[in-house]
């Protein structure tokens, strides 16, 4: 077991001797997806025509089929089987786990006669076109004993319960110090569902051969897709071949595979040829998970200078009536400020509403929403502005588990960000600034998202050319692991980034846990590095050993790698010409990287500073912003340009969450109201003024042995209340219901 | 989508004699909203008349010294126009204003005109919809409206028409060219053309089936100013909320109501010296909330009086 | 039904089910798999493509409609080894992330400098009858039709601004 001590030593990607690290360099796929030759899931050309798959999405959203009438469907042009329920192919029960150590468990599809959510797949049709498809699925007649479904998240709040397993976590006392604090702050926000609307709907194509099931699809995390597809079907796990080498968008709704996976691979085994099913747009909404809707409750007590004296957040959210997942709205909020009397935890409702889960950061998104305005209220009522409050209540160590931060600037980030921004233009009192018809503000909120690293493997290759090429069971949902494990493998291999290949996205590849929770560079490119110093070391092995070779006879450990050639001293070679001499069929190595086990002695996380400028029509109560600047402190970086474009990426997540995005539920049908891209709002390109992201120069090095950290969910943390805050400044009102749209923002402009 | 059949029509006579001859026949122009409701199976054609390439694609003089616009000319080529730029600025501002230049390329004058209601229970087939399933009932009435009509609406429907188009046509005093499956062309004022819902949200014009619309007139421009301006909860290619044209002495008032809202009351204060916000007070006197909607009255008598007043120049 | 239309300089003759869309005409008959299939309704643009020069939302057409047209996709624009300037400015401002939504932006894109060049109007356009410049809130602007949810807004500005430059 390694210790986070050994992350100190010296290698290839600390020392960065080519500079490769940290440098902005193209994505490796890029030039692919410019040209639209990267195939996605859908796109990936089968050995023989497919057959196409429709899922038919129940109509209701709780109750049972009672009637089944595929008559007409199946007597439609080109259908080839129409599936319901009733006469589904075989699949194993909901949950089994034949082989202890499978990722995940089977989930039969079609599995039985009740409808759990609005969009639920029950109905399937196979047809030798996609038009003959989507005709024929419109056709397929269902009849339901409709229960009435309970889905009213505001009307229970009463109801809620503690999430199994869970308890509030208090520090101190709160209720006294809340009591007994000069300045009090009570408020409670709302955030609705919202959903993931990635560009590419989720879709699979499989076939099989012999008794292997090929297929690729859209899918987060290789290893529990693969186990959880070969659990269903019944099937070993290695009868499993999946990959998925091009993901159009995940943030989280990727991280489990649906019920396409599962229909294509039955579809293809029940007709003998290739099958291919995608998600409607429309089907999306309801048939993939959701960020459940959170209700947050925030008490701050102060004293008059402006320390934090008592600090709660209480989270009540839901999720599906089986299921367990808990938007942990509350725990950013353990590590962000000091407070002597701390009281955060969470309630869940179930209801009968599609899955909740994960969406890029799942908990800060959210739980920032609150906080950072809570903050911004705090400062006003104080007197002090908000940037001096944060630093005022800056901890030395953990607040709650009093553990030392392995790297904490977050302080430097607001410093910095503040300066950068002009952020001693903004006026302190509200609705002081005026352009035209618009009213101005500015608002500012801090970040921060957890840090973590999972086990993870890789393997290198070195061919007689001289070219390395990285495996491993990783995906890229537009993250750029494969740009990070190209530059960490030409780096720590000493060779250009031209001979450098990356294979990812394969279940036959080492395994890594793929993408989420902004863990994938550091895990992935951590199982990379150490497979890429056992290269190193084999090669070094093999030219000591090799007669011919300029570098026999060592020592091993003094051979350096770089610009394609391997030396010591002054004696060298060309890693193409050792491999073609002395190793022509090739090296492949594995390595692995387990965390080490004393990593949890520190506090790890990621920070940013949010500065938001904001324009708000006096007339209509539109927001629109103007001017948006992330600083943000987040380990080494590997790649400057990609990195950049996730912090981006999540900041106008953020400013979405702020004005746009939400999913409205109608009570009496539990389905959602905004069922396509026409009516939930994600942002266009006009809604975005001038925004761009920074980071601190800095590494880790009790992050990993590369001091890297993540940064995919790092830039929503705390963004959209930086909006939030900047609209109060501009109007002097404020909308604790997000989104900020303008009936609710004219609104409260009017009440005054 | 159904299956159905697909001819292009040569000409417009073949075009209205086709439709009038064929169960279940259509008219298909740009195709931008037909499309996307026939994917939805929310329509249903059985055969559909391409008339996209009908020799109606022209901006022409008219010797009043208004225009005539062919109704297959697309979004796109009307705003792009210098003349009316330059003269109409009006309906090139409410065209640019309403979906992306994809849909503008394609759209066509006509088609624009006739694009049925973003409401979200006509798009949900599993929900009750008088537009869509005449008698089911309306979701919406009960439902999450907060879009919905202020002016006109009905019990059975109080879905909005969602043109930015129409909304300055409207307030240029367009008028309407057709042909009817029988030859005979007519012409009459764009107010005209679309109904209130009443107890018949599925009938939404005034055309006879199978009638054709050819062009539209424009007036000469009128004096004094023009100006349209929309809101909505994203800053583009976004349903409005709301949206106001002012044209001279004519306003205009879009999103409000199942067709594009002449706002009478208005014009009338305006002339007898009214303020812009006495005038939309008086405009919206009618204007009655839906469950959530009711923002919106305060939105458009907000929105209006500001527009109005810019486009007259009136400080207030 | 027959059906010919010129894809990327080549002439294609087709026989397809009237309802199939010019997308899935593109993706599913002729391979061309570049354009992408977002939303099906025309409210991402992913689909886009250029119909005798102009953008369109090819899931919003059927092929039928499409004979003796001329239709240019992302793989009609360059290829790996040739980029074209656009897709050589998206790579390198990293105007993309999954790269789901990127040809239909590039495709929209280029449309965009010829629109800008021909002078039509946007919303982003105060005067309606003087010369359109080609600033950040006219590509904002005419750049909304195509959703990118990776959200590189920012980038794809800077990579249509760059390649205005070398295209200049």
């Amino acid at each position: 077991m390694s210790s986070v001590a050994d992350y100190a030593h010296p290698n290839p990607v600390t020392e960065n001797r080519s500079g490769l690290i940290g440098k902005a360099v193209d994505r490796y796929e890029g030039p692919l997806k410019v040209t639209g030759s990267a195939p996605y899931a859908y796109e990936v050309t089968p050995p023989s025509p497919p057959a196409y798959g429709i899922m038919v999405p129940a109509a209701i959203a709780r109750g049972r089929i009672v009637g089944v009438d595929a008559t007409a469907a199946q007597a439609s042009p080109g259908v080839l089987a129409v599936w319901t329920h009733l006469n589904v192919p075989e699949q194993a029960p909901r949950g089994t786990r034949v082989h202890p150590r499978s990722t995940a468990p089977s989930r039969p599809v079609l599995e039985d006669d009740r409808v759990r959510f609005f969009g639920q797949p029950v109905a399937f049709v196979l047809a030798d076109t996609l038009e003959n498809a989507q005709a024929a699925a419109l056709l397929v007649k269902l009849a339901y004993d409709a229960e009435t479904p309970d889905v009213d998240f505001h009307g229970q709040l009463a109801k809620a319960e503690m999430p199994p397993g869970e308890e509030d976590v208090e520090i101190g006392d709160f209720a006294k110090g809340f009591a007994e604090a000069p300045v009090k702050l009570d408020a409670t926000w709302s955030t609705p569902i919202q959903n993931h609307c990635q560009m590419e709907p989720c879709a699979s194509i499989a076939w099989w051969e012999g008794d292997k099931c090929v297929v690729h699809t859209s899918v987060q995390m290789v290893k529990p897709a693969q186990h959880g597809l070969a659990e269903t079907l019944k099937i070993d796990r290695d009868a499993v071949h999946l990959m998925t080498r091009y993901i159009g968008g995940g943030f989280g709704g990727k991280g489990q595979t649906y019920d396409d996976i599962t229909l294509a691979a039955l579809g293809a085994r029940a007709l003998g040829r290739p099958v291919k099913v995608a998600y409607s747009r429309q089907h999306m909404m309801h048939g993939t998970i959701h960020r459940p809707a959170t209700v947050q409750r925030v008490r701050l007590g102060a004293t008059k200078d402006g320390r934090l004296t008592a600090m709660s957040i209480m989270t009540t959210t839901h999720c599906q009536r089986d299921g367990h997942f808990t938007e942990h709205a509350s725990n950013f909020a353990r590590s962000l400020y000091a407070a002597p009397n701390r009281l955060t935890g969470h309630r869940l409702i179930h209801l009968d509403l599609p899955g909740a889960g994960p969406m890029r950061a799942p908990g800060e998104a959210s739980g920032m929403l609150s906080l950072e305005c809570a903050m911004d209220e705090l400062a006003e009522t104080l007197g002090i502005d908000p940037v001096e409050l944060r630093i005022k209540n800056e901890p030395e160590a953990d607040p709650e588990t009093g553990k030392p931060f392995s790297l904490r600037q977050l302080v430097r980030c607001m410093r910095e960000g503040a300066q950068l921004f002009g952020w001693d233009r903004r006026h302190p009192r509200p609705g002081q600034a005026r352009d035209g018809r618009w009213s101005i503000g500015m608002g500012m909120a801090a970040a921060i998202r957890g840090n973590f690293l999972l086990p993870a493997k890789a393997s290198f290759s070195v061919d007689r050319d001289g070219v390395i090429t990285v495996r491993q069971g990783m995906t890229d949902i537009g993250t750029g692991s494969y740009t990070v494990l190209a530059q960490i493998a030409a780096e720590t291999l000493g060779v250009p980034l031209k001979d450098v290949r990356v294979e990812i996205g394969d279940s036959e590849l080492p395994p890594a846990p793929g993408s989420g929770g902004q863990f994938g560079a550091a895990t992935a490119g951590t199982a990379a590095l150490a497979a890429g110093m056992n290269l190193r070391a084999a090669i070094a092995e093999l030219a000591a050993n090799d007669p011919a070779s300029p570098l026999h006879g060592g020592p091993t450990e003094a051979v350096s790698f770089q610009d394609g050639v391997i030396a010591i001293a002054n004696r060298s070679e060309s890693l193409a010409a050792l491999i073609a001499r002395a190793a022509p069929e090739g090296l492949t190595v594995e390595g692995e990287h387990r965390p080490a086990a004393d990593a949890r002695n520190w506090s790890q996380h990621t920070y940013g500073a949010h500065f938001c400028e904001v324009g708000v029509d006096q007339v209509t109560g539109e927001t629109r912003v103007r001017r948006m600047l992330g600083v943000f402190a987040a380990g080494r970086i590997i790649n400057y340009k990609t990195a950049r474009s996730q912090l981006t990426g999540g900041m106008i997540w953020g400013v979405a969450s702020a004005l746009t995005e939400g999913n409205a539920v109608d009570p009496r049908y539990g389905s959602l109201v905004n069922q396509d891209l026409a009516s939930y709002l994600v942002p266009v390109q006009a809604d975005i003024g001038e925004l761009d992201a920074i980071m601190l120069d800095e590494a880790d090095d009790k992050a990993n042995p590369m001091g890297i950290k993540g940064v995919g969910e790092l830039g929503i943390s705390g963004a959209g209340a930086a909006v939030a805050n900047a609209i109060y400044n501009a109007v002097g009102v404020r909308v604790r219901d997000y989104p900020i749209t303008p009936d609710k923002l004219l609104g409260a402009m009017l009440a005054g | 989508m159904r299956p159905f059949t697909y001819e292009r029509a040569r000409d417009p006579q073949s075009a209205v004699k086709a439709a009038a001859e064929t169960a279940g026949a259509r008219f298909l122009a740009g195709g931008t909203n037909l499309l996307d409701l026939m994917k939805l199976e929310i329509e249903t054609p059985q055969h559909l008349i391409d008339v996209g390439r009908l020799p109606l694609g022209q901006i022409e003089d008219a010797p009043d010294g208004g225009l005539k616009i062919g109704a297959m000319t697309s979004n796109t080529q009307v705003a792009a126009d210098a003349r009316v730029r330059s003269r109409y600025p009006v309906l090139t501002q409410a065209i640019v204003a309403g979906g992306s230049p994809q849909l503008r390329n394609k759209a066509t004058t006509g088609g624009n005109l006739l694009q049925r209601t973003r409401c979200a229970y006509f798009y949900d087939t599993s929900k009750p919809c008088n537009k869509r399933q005449p008698g089911s009932g309306c979701g919406a009435l009960e439902g999450l409206n907060r879009n919905a009509a202020i002016l006109g609406a009905s019990h059975a429907c109080i879905a909005t028409h969602p043109s930015d188009m129409a909304v300055a046509l409207v307030a240029l005093d367009a008028r309407v060219e057709t042909l009817a499956p029988d030859g005979d062309g007519r012409e009459f004022p764009l107010m005209e053309l679309h109904r209130l819902p009443g107890e018949t949200p599925e009938v939404e014009t005034h055309l006879i089936p199978g009638e054709l619309i050819t062009a539209i007139v424009l007036p000469p421009p009128p004096d004094g100013g023009q100006l349209y301006r929309k809101v909505r909860d994203r800053a583009s290619y976004a349903a409005g909320l709301s949206s106001v044209a002012v044209a001279g002495d004519r306003v205009a008032l879009g999103m409000v109501a199942h067709k594009p809202w002449r706002a009478a009351e208005a014009e009338a204060a305006l002339s007898a010296g009214a303020s812009p916000d006495e005038a939309m007070a008086a405009e919206l006197e009618a204007a009655s909330e839906t469950g959530r909607n009711g923002f919106k009255i305060t939105l458009t008598a907000r929105l209006g009086a500001a527009t109005i007043a810019e486009a007259k120049g009136i400080r207030r | 039904m027959k059906t010919t239309i010129t894809v990327n300089g080549a002439t294609r003759a087709l026989d397809l089910d009237p309802r199939t869309t010019l997308l899935d005409a593109l993706r599913e008959h002729l391979h061309l798999t570049g354009s992408k299939k977002g939303c099906d309704h025309g409210q991402c643009g992913a689909c886009t493509v250029l119909v005798n020069g102009l953008r369109i939302n090819s899931c919003l057409s059927l092929a039928v409609m499409h004979d003796g047209d001329e239709v240019t996709t992302i793989e009609g624009l360059g290829s790996p080894e040739t980029l074209h300037p656009m897709q050589q400015a998206f790579l390198t401002e990293d105007a993309f992330q999954c790269g789901y939504c990127t040809p239909g932006q590039i495709c929209s894109a280029v449309a965009l400098l010829r629109e800008v060049e021909a002078g039509w109007p946007s919303q982003a356009t105060a005067d309606l009858t003087g010369k359109v410049v080609l600033s950040d809130e006219e590509i904002r602007e005419r750049m909304s039709g195509n959703i990118c949810r990776c959200s590189a807004y920012p980038q794809i500005v800077a990579a249509i601004k760059r390649a205005a430059e070398a295209l200049a």
